[in-house]
């Protein structure tokens, strides 16, 4: 990871709500806490220290319980809610230190916000509320409209442009504020529980939504979110945020596989690993006898594998041989022909939730294959099992 | 010579308020009068061109437009309706009276709009201007007409624009109220998001907030309609035209039957405008889908305009 690929960097971001906020930040350097702080001066602290930085065209998940700070966070972000303390850098440009003008500008071009209650204006038409940013930012009338129009397409509502938001569904609504915020072309779309207030079903086709939006635009995502389930979904990486901190930033395997402290283990506890870890996160080159058939058999161990996987050159997949059938001694022809038919592969990015079923029924360690050909390992079915039984 | 008592210090302890009122009144009258005055022109002009205009119009002429303006505005039952209120407003043989008085009661409304819908947007931003301006409507509300008729005839002299300007300061109050209120209620995830796309001040109040507050500023401009007509007969005290005028007469000289035929005037005129203003603050409610040029008689006409363009 270097600075370069870092589009937005947040470095020992406080954020203390209260009329002393001086006073608070004065007891912060000294060591107090919050629960002390709140009780010598009523002030509340909002965001403590947080220090994390957002990769170009990742989708970047804040996950907290409700009044872990996480909506806060992503208001200081672009600033609906000032900073007490530290720097917030956009592509370099400190935020922070901007002035009205600025500021403004950065809210028109490089951040757009969606938010849980939708927040769509009721005297305005569709069309209108997805222009609405445009308009804001002076663009004249027959280009915004021409912009709204394909950002409505983009989350397929380009047949709605003249009805009114209370005519449409809370799915629909939100699919407008979607489009609102695309509208402007934004380097940073900021997501605050954006489908929160959506039934599940809705919720889950709108995250399927984001992903694929994400993948057509490279678009960088911050997404605000109090559901575990959601984080690991759409989640390229994950913050975790306790009493307005940042307790651990990683992948979802990262934090799984090594969770920060007590809460953030708990708080995995139950979770369906299935779901976010891929095959190629798993599989495992040891428990299946890799036999390399580069012109002629190179010398192998079978060691305590009941499987050979016969590699070319290239590390692709040949085939697989029972090795109980085989010894050092076989030609590659000889090798070949005792191979399993039609064996089974996966994809290193399936999901493990996916191959469960083919790990399942074969009778081998399926191997486990990269886009590009090459040969990753393989899954066993006891490889399978350990896995799904780590929490 | 009685002795000071502390359980009734109010013997000694008074302010002469009454005579402090009194000399800064004559103060203001003989040093100030030229600039009371001068107050009066602007008054006097739009007065003056909405009489001029009201009364030029012939009757018929007027309950047509009207009953046009209330369909295009809240449909065929309300034209209709304003076609009954006006006619019988002529049948009573109060017509020329009502133009008189309803020329006064939009005068007052025009003032009250230009001073009060800044002045309830400016206090709805400020607390501070909130706390100082709500005392004063609480007086211009409370004080009763008598005590400041007599200082505005004193300032301004007798007439219909002395009689606006009592009007004004009797209606201004609810529009203020009406227009702080609709701003400061609208919903506070509105403002975030239009702070997040970047709205600058102005922006704000033009686009979402304004907007937004319509129907209560529209219920504001209702409720100062309705004061104005209910002042309109304290103001005929100071030799105010119209249909207040017959009702004070009436009531001078026992004639009941004039008294009672000024009194449905302004009962069949209270009635027409306070339709009319709700119609059009329901037009400005949210559930409008319609454009305003796409119903009433005007989409009539767009509607047969654009049958023939595509014939």
């Amino acid at each position: 990871m270097t600075d370069s690929t870092n589009i937005l960097s947040i470095r020992n971001v406080y954020k203390v709500f209260g009329d002393q906020p001086d006073t608070a930040m004065q007891m912060l350097r000294n060591g107090e806490s919050k629960d002390q702080i709140f009780d010598k001066t009523g002030q509340t602290v909002g965001v403590f220290d947080a220090s994390f930085s957002v990769k170009k065209g990742e989708i970047f998940v804040i996950m907290g319980l409700s009044g872990s700070g996480k909506s806060t966070m992503v208001r200081l972000l672009n600033r609906l809610i000032e900073p007490t303390a530290g720097t917030i850098e956009l592509n370099g440009k400190d935020i922070t230190a901007l002035g009205d003008a600025d500021l403004l500008d950065v809210r028109r071009k490089e951040m757009s916000m969606v938010f849980q209650s939708f927040a769509l204006m009721p005297h305005m038409s569709v069309m209108e509320n997805a222009a609405f940013g445009l308009e804001i930012s002076g663009i004249e009338r027959h280009e915004r409209e021409r912009r709204a129009l394909e950002a409505l397409e983009q989350v397929g509502l380009g047949e709605h442009g003249s009805s009114f938001p209370h005519q449409l569904s809370g799915g629909m609504q939100q699919r407008v504020g979607l489009a609102r915020a695309l509208a402007n072309d934004p380097t940073i779309l900021l997501m605050d529980e954006a489908f929160s207030a959506l039934d599940p079903l809705i919720r889950y086709e709108m995250q399927g939504e984001l992903i694929r939006l994400q993948k057509e635009q490279e678009r960088t995502i911050i997404f605000i979110s109090h559901d575990l389930d959601e984080a690991i979904r759409i989640g390229d990486r994950i913050a975790i945020m306790e009493g307005g901190r940042v307790i651990q930033v990683g992948t979802p395997k990262e934090i799984m596989s090594n969770p920060a402290d007590e809460y953030v283990e708990t708080f995995f506890k139950g979770v369906d690993v299935s779901k976010f870890l891929k095959a190629g996160d798993i599989a495992c080159k040891e428990s299946g006898c890799s036999i390399r058939i580069n012109g002629a058999v190179q010398p192998f161990n079978p060691a305590n594998s009941q499987f050979g996987y016969l590699l070319d050159g290239q590390d692709k997949l040949q085939g697989i041989v029972p090795l109980n059938e085989v010894d050092a001694s076989d030609n590659v022809d000889a090798l070949l022909s005792r191979q399993v038919k039609q064996h089974q592969s996966i994809y290193s990015d399936d999901m493990i939730k996916d191959v469960i079923k083919k790990v399942a029924n074969a009778s081998y360690p399926v191997p486990v294959i990269a886009r590009n050909g090459r040969f990753c390992g393989v899954i066993s079915k006891d490889l399978l099992l350990q896995t799904m039984s780590h929490s | 010579m009685s002795e000071f008592n502390l359980l009734d210090p109010f013997q000694f302890l008074t302010i002469p308020l009454g005579d402090w009122v009194e000399s800064i009144l004559n103060y203001l009258v003989q040093n100030f009068r030229e600039f009371f005055r001068a107050i009066r022109w602007p008054i006097d002009q739009v007065l003056e061109f909405s009489e001029a205009i009201l009364q030029s119009i012939p009757p018929l002429i007027g309950i047509i437009l009207s009953s046009l303006l209330g369909w295009q505005l809240a449909g065929k039952k309300m034209g209709l309706f304003c076609a009954i209120t006006l006619f019988s407003l002529g049948l009573i043989g109060v017509w020329s009276a009502s133009m008189t008085t309803l020329s006064l009661v939009l005068t007052s409304l025009f003032f009250c709009v230009v001073f009060g819908v800044p002045l309830g947007i400016l206090s709805a931003r400020s607390d501070r201007v909130e706390r100082i301006v709500r005392p004063l409507l609480d007086a211009m509300q409370t004080l009763p007409a008598f005590v400041y008729l007599v200082p505005v005839v004193m300032l301004f002299g007798i007439g219909n624009v002395p009689g606006v300007l009592v009007t004004i300061i009797f209606a201004l109050p609810p529009l203020v109220r009406l227009t702080n209120l609709g701003i400061r209620q609208v919903p506070e995830d509105k403002i975030e998001a239009a702070r997040a796309f970047g709205c600058t001040p102005k922006q704000m109040l033009l686009k979402v907030q304004l907007p937004l507050a319509m129907p209560t500023i529209m219920a504001g401009v209702n409720q100062t309609l309705m004061l104005s007509l209910s002042m309109v007969v304290i103001a005929s005290m100071i030799s105010v035209g119209g249909l207040g005028q017959m009702v004070l007469r009436g009531i001078g000289r026992l004639d009941m039957g004039l008294a009672t035929v000024g009194g449905a005037g302004l009962v069949l005129l209270a009635i027409f405008l306070d339709r009319l203003t709700q119609a059009m603050g329901e037009r400005s409610d949210i559930n409008n889908t319609l454009h305003w040029y796409e119903t009433g008689p005007v989409g009539f006409f767009v509607r047969g305009y654009r049958s023939m363009q595509t014939r």
